[in-house]
């Protein structure tokens, strides 16, 4: 990986909102003829037992998942030709609709960016050390993945 | 003896009570050791630790893996998943 590759990835782990629209802008670049974004947000959903889920509250061990992240971004280039890629990931609380995760990549072909932003979503759920919480209209709340509700 | 710095997250945070404690340990002890003692420390811990994994130093690691003076260790709760 030369120097100027390792430029091209921006990871960023914000307790804040996040500006989605401007991810694309960030994975421009003359060498692609493609970006694939993809936004992860907060759903509407309903309990077992008939409560109403008001946000998601994400943690990060935050030192562990910017090098995860930085690491899943490279992983992708030794998959694909990736051109640029960002990851930007909010902590703190996510209301509804709103985006906890956005994820740009370039490449010169489309199916070269749809297959890495794809690969870089699911691998991120999968190993990056990143927790959400469940917040519930009635001031309930469960870690996702512990209670768990089918 | 070492002393090593322990971090809980999520659920794991809520279950010790505290985000990090300071460990006190014989040389040759493991993660699995640490996690061990913590299991003793923290009731309802235990129930927890089939299902978590180790970071050392922000890199996941096995319960086999021997402990220096000075390292962090972070248990993992599962994490945060999703439906594809």
């Amino acid at each position: 990986m030369n120097k100027a590759q390792a430029n091209s990835d921006w990871i960023e782990i914000l307790a804040r909102p996040l500006d989605v629209g401007r991810v694309s802008d960030m994975v421009a670049d003359p060498a692609a003829g493609g970006i694939a974004v993809f936004i992860g947000t907060t759903r509407a959903e309903t309990s077992s037992d008939g409560r109403e889920l008001v946000a998601l509250d994400y943690e990060a061990y935050e030192e562990m998942a910017v090098q995860q992240l930085h690491d899943l971004a490279r992983r992708a280039r030794a998959k694909w030709p990736v051109v640029r890629t960002v990851i930007v990931h909010r902590i703190g609380r996510v209301p509804l609709s709103e985006a906890s995760v956005a994820i740009a990549v370039s490449a010169p072909h489309r199916g070269d960016a749809f297959e890495a932003c794809r690969w870089l979503i699911d691998t991120l759920k999968a190993e990056a050390a990143i927790w959400k919480k469940e917040i519930w209209a009635d001031g309930t709340s469960t870690w996702s993945g512990h209670d768990r509700r089918t | 003896m070492k002393q090593i710095e322990v971090k809980f997250f999520a659920v794991l945070r809520d279950v010790a009570g505290v985000p990090a404690l300071r460990l006190e340990m014989p040389d040759t002890a493991t993660v699995g050791d640490a996690a061990g003692i913590l299991a003793e420390r923290f009731a309802g811990l235990g129930r927890y630790l089939p299902r978590v994994g180790y970071a050392v130093n922000r890199s996941y690691v096995k319960a086999d893996c021997v402990l220096q003076d000075g390292d962090e260790l972070a248990l993992i709760p599962p994490v945060s998943g999703g439906n594809l």
